[in-house]
């Protein structure tokens, strides 16, 4: 009685905490959004700005995300597979992103790719803008989204073992071969995995994009960064409706990790 | 050989060889793994060893004196200090709740518990930006609850509260999981109360799990920005935190003053995580 008392009243406790803090302020704002009807969402969300922003950060998402996708399987494949000195540093290196405020990498690549920076007379040189502009951007948010698939990929690859790999290679198989055929199907899950925390973490990125593409409406501005410039300008009904969209976009992430955590137990019970 | 990177042969040379197809094999593959690994080497040069080796230069090029002086600039010094209080307060409120909230996924049954499952990890998915417009629209100004912490340091512990929510509970859930029942049900039978089982028989095998969600709650806490911006009206000397510090210190175009404060901010966060993660992996050692 006492045992099933205390746990109804954990459970009281612990919903109540996570109504509060989570479920209360999401609902609130799609009540907020919405409370006037569709009409003027739509019209925020298909302002030129606003579908600008949009476009942006798919266009920075399309770019940074792949190339992230295959350092992340390059670099679990080293730290798993590989044997050399500095293996955890090299490791530890890797999961400084998680670590450095975005605001701080923002002003470390300032430092390198801005005018002033260690590159900046180079870069000029040769008529390459970095910062304040699109290619800044699009290197800021692979910088914050760096670690997911390698940090993802590592522990299936470890799971996986070599075994089907040696044989393979046994059966005359290439390095090559015997990634696309073996390795790589047996990973994908966690690829994927790694790619969907990567693409949440990128599309949603602010200080280190807010930092290197200094905001200029219409240019460099990102879905986010449009957020805050419309509710720094008192438009409440902008700034909702397109941190509904991006809320929206959290929620389809969730589904996903939720469908494919499942998927990835079904693998590992079987 | 232009190729993107492959896998590495090395792994897969065990023992020696003698067919010569093989060796051919394993020979293409060290030279498009060594071209492999150049490219990693110059991304992650690009993107991480080249940007941080920048930011230590420029907090450094002033020698010891100056990044002092950068520190001990009041403005700086109380940003620092708000920061680290914020995010040890923001820490242990995680602790406690993180846990609990992980003991009901766990242990408990109730309707609807996968999808509170799912959305325990809303504050990783959600854009930090967002994150603060959410929690304004509830408890900032004109809250339809009557709750208005925007521009007050509550603000700040609100905020961190949100965007740090899964880091324990995703931390403790495993070990949870994995726990054996059957010591508590023995606990029990030899008549301990349900208080002292969580005392001496849940919370130690936990620690660890707690303690290093714990440490990743306080990096991410110290570095946090976006959920912080629209939240905390950014005053100096009342919200501002270390990151907006930084953040203020670049558009000024002081670059000095924010080089020394956000290396401060990336070594408290490397600290905390090195040295909690050495007592988590101790203690876990000491409980197998």
């Amino acid at each position: 009685m006492s045992s099933r008392g205390s746990k109804l009243g954990a459970r009281t406790i612990a919903l109540g905490y996570l109504a509060l803090l989570l479920l209360a302020p999401v609902a609130m704002i799609f009540y907020r959004t919405f409370e006037h009807g569709l009409g003027p969402v739509w019209s925020a969300v298909t302002a030129p700005n606003a579908m600008h922003a949009f476009w942006l950060s798919l266009e920075i998402v399309a770019i940074a995300v792949p190339l992230n996708t295959v350092f992340g399987i390059g670099m679990a494949l080293l730290l798993e597979r590989g044997r050399f000195w500095g293996k955890s540093l090299l490791g530890m290196l890797i999961d400084l992103p998680f670590a450095i405020s975005p605001v701080v990498v923002g002003l470390a690549l300032v430092l390198v790719y801005g005018k002033t920076g260690w590159l900046g007379n180079w870069l000029s040189g040769h008529a390459i803008q970095v910062i304040f502009s699109v290619p800044g951007m699009v290197i800021a948010t692979a910088v914050v989204s760096l670690p997911f698939v390698a940090r993802e990929t590592m522990p299936v690859l470890r799971e996986l073992g070599i075994d089907s790999e040696q044989a393979a290679e046994t059966l005359g198989a290439s390095a090559w071969q015997t990634f696309w055929r073996v390795t790589l199907p047996g990973i994908r899950w966690g690829v994927v995995y790694g790619v969907v925390l990567t693409t949440a973490r990128a599309l949603g990125e602010f200080g280190a994009v807010s930092i290197v593409s200094g905001r200029i409406e219409g240019q460099t501005q990102t879905l986010p960064l449009y957020v805050q410039d419309r509710f720094e300008n008192f438009d409440s009904t902008g700034a909702y409706a397109a941190a509904v969209v991006l809320a929206l976009m959290a929620l389809g992430t969730l589904l996903a990790m939720s469908l494919l955590t499942r998927r990835t137990h079904r693998r590992m019970l079987t | 050989m232009a190729s993107p990177p492959r896998n590495s042969g090395g792994a897969l040379a065990l023992g020696p060889r003698r067919s010569p197809r093989a060796t051919g094999a394993r020979l293409r593959a060290g030279g498009a793994g060594a071209l492999g690994k150049g490219l990693l080497g110059i991304y992650l040069s690009a993107l991480v060893l080249l940007p941080v080796a920048a930011l230590l230069a420029k907090a450094s090029s002033g020698g010891t004196g100056a990044f002092w002086r950068e520190i001990s600039n009041p403005e700086a010094l109380a940003a620092i200090k708000l920061t680290l209080a914020a995010s040890a307060i923001v820490v242990a409120i995680n602790a406690v709740f993180g846990t609990l909230i992980a003991w009901v996924l766990v242990r408990d049954e109730f309707r609807g518990k996968r999808i509170v499952n799912a959305l325990i990890d809303l504050p990783f998915a959600l854009p930090t930006i967002v994150a603060g417009v959410v929690l304004l629209a509830l408890y900032g100004k004109g809250s339809p609850v009557g709750v208005d912490v925007a521009f007050t340091r509550a603000s700040i512990g609100l905020a961190l509260l949100f965007v740090t929510l899964p880091f324990v509970v995703r931390s403790v859930q495993p070990v949870l999981l994995e726990l054996d029942l059957s010591m508590e049900e023995a606990a029990a039978s030899l008549g301990a109360s349900p208080l002292t089982v969580l005392r001496r028989v849940v919370l130690p095998s936990l620690t660890p799990a707690i303690i290093s969600g714990v440490a990743l709650s306080f990096a991410r806490a110290v570095g946090e920005y976006g959920s912080l911006v629209l939240i905390t009206g950014e005053l100096p000397f009342k919200t501002e935190v270390g990151s907006v510090y930084v953040f203020g210190q670049i558009s000024n175009e002081n670059l000095p003053a924010a080089a020394a404060v956000s290396v401060l901010l990336l070594l408290v966060a490397l600290v905390v995580l090195g040295v909690l993660s050495a007592a988590s992996r101790r203690r876990s050692r000491h409980v197998l």
